[in-house]
Order: C-alpha cells, then structure tokens, then sequence
C-alpha cells in the first residue's frame, strides 16, 4: 500500500516532467521562423552566431524559462491558498494582488515612471503595487497576531475592487499613448528583454516552491480545519503566515514581469488534484511542472496562432484553462 | 492526569468559562454534560490548549497546557472535535495517517512503515478496514466519525478528548461508539467526552461533570449528579430519574 502509493507518486511526476520536455522541445521549435529540431541540435553544438541561433537562444529560450517560472509560481500560489482557504474559488489574484500590481502600473505610466527608471520602471512598480496591497490586506486581517481566513479573503475581494475602479479612473484621464501600454500590460505578455528580471523570477519561484513543499505535511493538515491542524501540532499562525507571504511574493513577482496572466492559478490546482489527488506532497510538485507547461504551451499557441503578431497570452490560458476546467468539471463528480 | 484549577477563558472579551476547578484521574472515563451554550466545548478546547487561559491553569501531568511545546502536546493528547460538514480531499487512509504527523521529525514528509502499521490498527479497532480506499466525503455520518477516532487513535494519546462523538448519529452507531470508549478505556485511555445525552452519559461513565452557565454546577458519580433537582434546576424542566435495571444507574426520563 505504502510503496505503490510513493511509486505512483513518481511515476506522476516523472510523466508530467516528460509532457514538459515535449512541450519545451514544441515551443522551441514553432514559431514564425521555422526551425527543425534535427537543425536546433545541430545549432546548439555550432551554430553560435547564426541568426537561428539567436532566435533559439535569445528570443525563444528565455521565454520559455520565464514561462516556467510564471506557470509553476501562480500554480503553486494557487495549491496553497486552495489549500489554506479552504475555498476552491481562490486563486492567487482573488487577494488583490494583481490589483494592486496593476495600480502600481498604472501610476507609474502615467506620472511618466519609463522616462526615469528606464525599462525596469514597469516591473518594479508592478511589485511595488501588489507588496502595498498585500500589506493592506494583511494589516486588515491581521486581528490580534493571528490571520482571520475568512475576513483575508472578503477584504481581497474588495480592495480587488477598488484598485480595479482606481485604475479605470486613472485610465479616464490618461493620454492615448500612455493608454495603449497600460492596456498591453494588464493583457500579460511572457515577452521580457532583461535577462536579469528573468532569473530573479526563476529564483524566487523555484524557491517558493521548495519552501512550500516543507510545508506540505503541514497543508494537509490545514485542509482539516484550522482547529483539527492545531490538534495535530501544527502552529496554524505560523504556517499560515509563511505560507500567505510566500504565495503573495511569488504572485506579486510573476505579476510585475509578465503582466495579468489568469486562470493558471485557478484551473491547474484543481485538474492536479483531479489527477493526482489531494495529498499536498504529491500536489504541490504536479501543479508546478504541469503549470509551467500549461503556460509554455499557451504562449507558444499565442506566438503562432497569428504569427508574425502576436496574441496576449492571458487571452489563451483564460480561453483553454476555462473549457478544460467546465469539462473535467462535467466528466467527474468532481468535489473540492 | 488533568487538574483544572479556578480557571477561566473565553473568546475576546467574552469570558465563557468561570472560576473552574475539578480533576480527571488517570484512566478515568469522564462525561462532560450541561445545557446548550453551557460552555462544554469551550471547556474541551481549553484542556486541548486551543484556548489560553485568562485566569487559572489547566495542568497536564503537572504541566501547564497552554506552555506546553504544541508538537509534544499532540503526542499526549488526542481531540475528536465536533464535525460540522467539513469536507476533506482524502481517503479513509490518508486521514488517518494524519494523526501521525505529531511524532514526525520536523523536516520528515513520508510517514514510515510503523506510521502505516499503527493506523492500520486504529482502521481495524474502529471497524472502518474495509473502508480505507473510500473518499472521506463519501462516508456516511457514523462512518465519519468512526474514521476522525480512528485518526485521533493514531496519534496514540494517553489522554482523549471528545465533543459530542454521538451527535446525530443513530443508536446503532451512538452504542458502537460508547462501547469503544469504554474498551479504549480499559486500555489505559483517559477519557473525557462531552454528551448531550444523559443516559448514555449516565450509564457509560464514570465520572459526571456537569457544567451550568459557564460555570461548575456538581461533579460527581452518576447517581450524585443526576438527581430530579438538580436536572430540573440546570436544564430548567421537569424529568424523572428512575434507577437502571441492570447496573443500577440513573435514567432520566421526561414527563409527559
């Protein structure tokens, strides 16, 4: 009973990381110039100069590590306030944060932040954005050290609301120019040139995951019920906080490079935990390599579809996560 | 085992439980009864350490509950808190297990083969085997809270502590569960159960204590505490008590 439950465990994970590498290989391969995988391998041992090289290495790649970055953060943001809210409908961005992301860029557009940070203003007003937000979210709920889950998540919904109304506010008396960037921005685009924004997501998202997954016996326990984790030994203040910050940091960071990508980090928890099962140990490393190749493929789709343009990513992962979603839904007596 | 000394607590500002005292003994089987609202489950979280005291102290083997490591404590003492329709993703299995999580070492994920065999043997003692593969939500009510003991069996507690194990369940499985009790009783299980039902309360324990308005009304034997005066007076109704025939307890009875 143990050890098949642990060899199916890997079997999981080796069959997930597997549709990862296809997908990686697919993305790397399609795009508007046409490039061979017989021709990619050759590239890579010689191909150093070319121009194919380039378009493999410099445009493509990078996309794609940041697409595994992004997918796998908001998909595992989404196992842990599932998990800890107890509440199916909760996603990474149901706490305000890509709200308060989307203020934060919006002002910055507007008070003409590009013209003195240079590229990194968007991002870093992005993360500036969600970090204020969070804090107000958390300074609201936080009654007397300990974090009240139900009045978190009604006060997420609200200041949702209210960055939501602000930022058409500012959007009402912004400059045409300034509208079109703005609007681009709040789309979602895994397109990022700085190279540096890139690993630092990588980083913070392989961390979170590695930090969450201390946590998953912990999250399991916690799917019982606050006061039944507490009667299994588990600080429920402290857990809850480490893990409410570590979800927040991850989305605000994947929030601020790659813009509003939805439905990640709603659609891929439940499919995992339709596949794999509601175990957090299991959970947490499906969601992750599942969520990255969600979120490659999307933008690969979203690279091709209408090539040499380009489509908003968050336009394909909303379209596909969705019917993906109401179907499994249909198909199973599917209960959080 | 237990000693709760002029204790005192409550939620906030609202103090619930006053000026408390009375001692469960090793291996004793204690009932916990009162009216709604009278404060029993407030007086089963405190001895859990759910709730700080604001005055007074509840004593575990000598040492006070609330500055106990929380870990440790979960090793000594077991809760079957009230099941409201909480939903959980597990199976039957996996539920269980969870009541080994407080021996694990702090940075341990996989439970261990003794982790297996103990919650193999809390499935078996509360009949619910054959059910390890089932989804917990699709278990019947009595089936439920026969997996929730199984779980908290699996901690191995010397202490267990229930709140209301046979609310809505049928006499079947009110019987099933009180024999349990007992047998895990006998086996060096202290136990103190909050019943709403005064003659299962009456004939499986050994010890009544009852509590009215949040404070400690009588502790006793059965027969000390179940008298007509003091059930018409704290419940506020008219019954009669008449004696068992069989192992001679008070039996409450209304009168209609």
């Amino acid at each position: 009973m143990q050890s098949s439950k642990i060899s199916t465990w890997i079997w999981w994970t080796f069959f997930l990381i597997a549709l990862l590498i296809v997908v990686v290989v697919f993305s790397l391969a399609v795009g508007a110039v046409d490039l061979p995988l017989r021709k990619a391998f050759f590239l890579l041992t010689k191909g150093r100069g070319t121009p194919e090289y380039a378009i493999l290495f410099e445009v493509r790649l990078p996309r794609i590590l940041l697409g595994l970055a992004v997918g796998g953060g908001l998909a595992i943001s989404g196992v842990i306030l599932q998990g800890m809210f107890r509440n199916p409908l909760v996603e990474p961005y149901t706490l305000g944060i890509s709200g308060g992301a989307a203020l934060g860029v919006c002002l910055n557009m507007v008070a003409g932040g590009p013209n003195v940070l240079g590229p990194l203003a968007t991002p870093v007003s992005g993360f500036l954005g969600a970090a204020g937000i969070v804090f107000l979210v958390y300074a609201f709920s936080a009654g007397r050290g300990a974090i009240r889950i139900s009045r978190l998540l009604l006060t997420g919904v609200m200041v949702s609301f209210m960055a939501s109304s602000l930022i058409m506010l500012v959007m009402a008396v912004t400059k045409t120019e300034d509208l079109h960037g703005i609007i681009f921005w709040i789309m979602g685009s895994l397109e990022e040139p700085n190279p540096f924004l890139i690993i630092i997501v990588l980083v913070i998202s392989l961390g979170g995951m590695i930090l969450s997954f201390v946590y998953a016996v912990d999250l399991n326990a916690l799917s019982l019920g606050e006061e039944d984790a507490f009667h299994l030994g588990v600080r429920v203040d402290r857990v809850k906080k480490a893990l409410f910050i570590t979800a927040s940091l991850i989305t605000g960071c994947c929030v601020a490079v790659t813009g509003i990508i939805g439905f990640v980090g709603l659609v891929v928890p439940h499919l995992m935990r339709l596949l794999v099962g509601a175990d957090h140990r299991i959970l947490l490393v499906a969601s992750y390599i599942s969520g990255a190749a969600f979120l490659i493929l999307c933008d690969t789709v979203a690279r091709v579809a209408i090539a040499p343009m380009e489509l908003p990513v968050g336009v394909i992962t909303g379209i596909v996560g969705g019917a993906v979603f109401i179907y499994a839904l249909s198909r199973k007596g599917y209960s959080f | 085992m237990v000693r709760v000394e002029d204790f005192s607590c409550g939620y906030g500002k609202d103090i619930v439980l006053k000026d408390i005292s009375f001692e469960v003994k090793a291996g004793q089987f204690i009932g916990l009864i009162g009216p709604n609202g009278s404060g029993k489950s407030t007086m089963i979280r405190a001895i859990s350490g759910f709730l700080p005291p604001q005055k007074g102290v509840i004593l575990l083997n000598g040492r006070a509950v609330s500055r106990k490591r929380h870990r440790k404590l979960a090793t000594k003492l077991a809760v079957v808190t009230q099941s409201h329709e909480m939903t959980s993703p597990f199976s039957v299995e996996e539920f269980v297990l969870l009541g080994r999580v407080p021996h694990w070492s702090k940075l341990q994920l996989l439970e261990t083969k003794q982790d297996v065999e103990i919650a193999e043997k809390a499935m078996e003692l509360t009949g619910i085997s054959h059910l390890r593969g089932r989804a917990m939500e699709k278990l019947s009510g009595g089936e439920r809270q026969l997996a929730r003991l199984a779980r908290a069996l699996a901690q191995k507690p010397g202490l267990l502590l229930l709140d209301e194990p046979t609310a809505h369940l049928d006499i079947g499985h009110q019987v099933q569960i009180m024999h349990l009790l007992k047998k895990l009783n006998k086996e060096a299980i202290t136990i103190v159960a909050v019943l709403h039902d005064l003659n299962l309360a009456s004939l499986y324990c050994e010890r009544l204590v009852l509590l009215n308005k949040g404070r400690l009304r009588c502790a006793g034997r059965p027969e000390e505490v179940l008298t007509e005066e003091i059930i018409n007076e704290v419940y506020d109704t008219s019954i009669i008590v008449k004696e068992d025939f069989y192992i001679s307890r008070p039996l409450v009875f209304p009168v209609c």
